[in-house]
């Protein structure tokens, strides 16, 4: 009686908690430290290394990659998503796409860079196929080990990862509001531009956002498939880590895992700022 | 020694209370605490007999022969090494027969990593139990890193030349090959010069073992098609603007050539050593290997010992067993040039059709200086991502 009990609702938190600042914050201070310490002790020089021409070469490569396969995997998602969610809600239709989509969004790594290389890289049984039907599809270049190749094998798992976000917001919409639409005299045209559109643009554009964050971060899919002169920046990352000929620079690799960390607190913070426009605008 | 005595008690404790369900917690913790106890003394009490610490010796010879290595080695029971892959040099069987003869299971770690992720490892891993205690590395790393190992030298030391190691015993190279243009005779053209992988009949087909500012294998790829294209050890630009026109012309291929995409034929020419190329030839009935007279690039790894070897004993047993007669000549089985070829030959240990099997060059074996090494690195750094992209 009398004295303040402290509330101790946050003991349940503990364990994410200390999951997050073991595995979350404590990586990224030693990253954020690390980068400005040399071989001879503090140094601003891994940052200045950043100019080096390959390495501003990679970053680029990494932000077009994330934004290209972020936007169609956004686009292409969402017509899946949306074919799934005005279909029959316990259709055959919806469960197969609904759980093959949880399985693909996580299939990625060598596995996936080896399946394309098997069917459509220049000796894979696909590519043969119509190349002895006069269908060349590398008449031009092998753009398969470049940034459109890359982007093609990043679609497979980007797509899926949209249906799985982007579904939730779609189900939200009720037929009622169409419906209400019409009696009001509206068109197709007035409900997506003044209903639908607005009311599921915040989570079509926060998926998108994720989808960038999504791509930005893989690895190993794009170490599979292009091995050679470090295309994107997380590979530049691990050459400068395990670089046995002497190339080796952790303070650098340091440095270049900052310039990601940065892009994707960007990303997070106007992922951030949309969700919440989301909650409002589902109110 | 304690931590590893302690641990089979657990393990029995853990029985003792499968078996009697009636005895208590309290009891059965008592127990382990007493039984625990008593290992330590009894550990501690082994530590004041004159027993060698392997972990700071330097022979066998030295320290009780190798009857008292091979017992403490068996003491410790295990053994771990790291980027070891089992299809490379006939390390499968070299692990497989070292255990075979001595009980010994070993832990293979990483086994596609690179010489840097060995360094990595003992640095990251500290005194563990998880730590490599052997390191087998490519001489940039192995020279670079000298303060992580601890000297020892094998019972064979003298039949290794004095420039193919440190005096002490910090690292002592193994075995070696040439560069080597591996391919499949069934899907390309004979390959008989560097300048014939620029014809028509090699699109989409030549690839290099790494990234070349990544991995040695790749570094001395690069090496070799500057040499024969007129460059000089000292001047790697000419094989990197080789591989600018093999990337213009279409026939580069920028994936990592391994076991699988040679044996399904996305990578079906490849710069690789001798010995690890002449393995695709178990998938690849076809596979040739083929070196070039004016470009032969020889090039050796090293072993060295984790100064922080969880297994002291076992590592330097393991050194012993490579070095022996049986351990060389199982690296040229994989078509490896084992570092005491010369001597085993010499006194009539080597197997002779083993060596007959080894890809031949006609000419004299270039090797890199550190320094070239180090211009030929610092020029792919700054070149190779535009050549070949």
């Amino acid at each position: 009686m009398g004295g303040r009990r402290l509330s101790l609702d946050w003991i349940g938190a503990v364990p994410f908690l200390v999951y997050v600042a073991i595995f979350l914050f404590l990586p990224t201070a030693i990253i954020a430290v690390g980068a400005f310490f040399g071989e001879n002790g503090p140094t601003l020089e891994n940052f200045t290394n950043l100019s080096r021409p390959y390495i501003v070469t990679s970053i680029v490569n990494s932000v077009v990659l994330s934004a290209v396969t972020a936007v169609a995997g956004a686009v292409l998602g969402a017509l899946l998503t949306y074919a799934i969610a005005t279909g029959n809600p316990r259709g055959t239709f919806r469960r197969v796409v609904s759980s093959a989509c949880g399985v693909l969004a996580q299939f990625g790594g060598v596995t996936l860079a080896f399946a394309f290389i098997a069917t459509i890289g220049p000796a894979g049984f696909v590519y043969v196929w119509l190349a002895q039907h006069n269908l060349d599809i590398y008449s031009g270049t092998t753009w398969l080990y470049e940034l459109p190749g890359l982007e093609l094998v990043y679609l497979y798992f980007q797509i899926p990862l949209m249906v799985l976000i982007f579904l939730p917001a779609v189900d939200g919409i009720r037929p009622q509001w169409r419906e209400a639409t019409e009696s009001l005299g509206g068109n197709t045209w007035h409900y997506w531009r003044h209903i639908a559109g607005p009311l599921l643009a915040p989570a079509f554009l926060g998926s998108t956002l994720l989808l960038f964050a999504n791509s930005l971060s893989a690895y190993a899919t794009a170490a599979a498939l292009i091995n050679q002169g470090g295309i994107i920046l997380p590979l530049q990352i691990s050459n400068a880590i395990t670089s046995e000929v002497g190339l080796h620079e952790p303070g650098f690799a340091k440095a270049q895992a900052v310039v990601l960390i940065v892009i994707v607190a960007i990303v997070t913070v106007a992922y951030a700022l949309l969700q919440r426009r989301t909650a409002r605008w589902l109110q | 020694m304690s931590a590893e005595n302690v641990a089979p008690q657990r393990q029995s404790h853990r029985q003792t209370e499968v078996g009697s369900l009636r005895m208590n917690w309290h009891r059965i913790h008592r127990l382990g605490l007493v039984v625990g106890i008593i290992t330590l003394l009894a550990s501690a009490c082994g530590g004041t007999t004159s027993e060698t610490n392997w972990g700071t010796a330097t022979s066998a010879a030295g320290n009780g022969g190798m009857d008292a290595l091979v017992a403490a080695a068996k003491k410790e029971g295990k053994l771990n090494i790291i980027a070891v892959p089992r299809d490379w040099a006939n390390y499968g069987a070299i692990i497989d027969g070292f255990t075979a003869k001595y009980g010994i299971a070993i832990t293979s770690d990483n086994p596609t990593g690179s010489s840097q992720d060995e360094v990595n490892a003992v640095q990251q891993l500290g005194k563990s139990s998880r730590a490599p205690d052997v390191l087998d590395v490519g001489m940039s790393v192995a020279l670079a890193n000298v303060n992580l190992f601890t000297p020892y030298q094998v019972a064979t030391w003298n039949d290794i030349l004095a420039a193919q190691k440190e005096s002490t015993g910090l690292w002592f190279q193994d075995y070696g090959g040439y560069m080597s243009i591996g391919y499949d005779s069934a899907k390309v053209p004979a390959v008989t010069s560097v300048a014939d992988l620029l014809g028509s009949g090699f699109k989409g087909k030549v690839a290099l073992n790494g990234d070349p500012t990544k991995a040695n294998a790749a570094l001395n790829g690069v090496m070799m098609a500057s040499l024969a294209n007129g460059g000089t050890v000292d001047d790697i630009g000419k094989g990197v603007d080789f591989f600018h026109q093999l990337k213009l012309k279409g026939n580069f291929v920028p994936v990592q050539a391994t076991t699988a995409t040679v044996k399904n034929g996305t990578t079906p020419v490849v710069f690789d050593w001798d010995y690890l190329s002449a393995g695709h030839g178990t998938d690849v009935p076809t596979w040739k290997v083929f070196v070039p007279s004016n470009a032969i690039l020889l090039d050796f790894y090293a072993q060295a010992i984790s100064k922080n070897a969880p297994h002291p004993a076992a590592a330097r047993l393991w050194e012993e067993y490579l070095y022996s007669d049986e351990g060389q000549n199982l690296w040229l089985k994989g078509l490896a040039r084992p570092v005491r070829m010369a001597a085993m030959q010499a006194s009539g240990k080597l197997d002779a059709a083993a060596a007959a099997k080894l890809p031949q060059a006609n000419g004299t074996p270039i090797r890199l200086s550190p320094e070239q090494a180090t211009a030929a690195k610092t020029y792919l750094a700054a070149h190779w991502a535009a050549a070949i992209s």
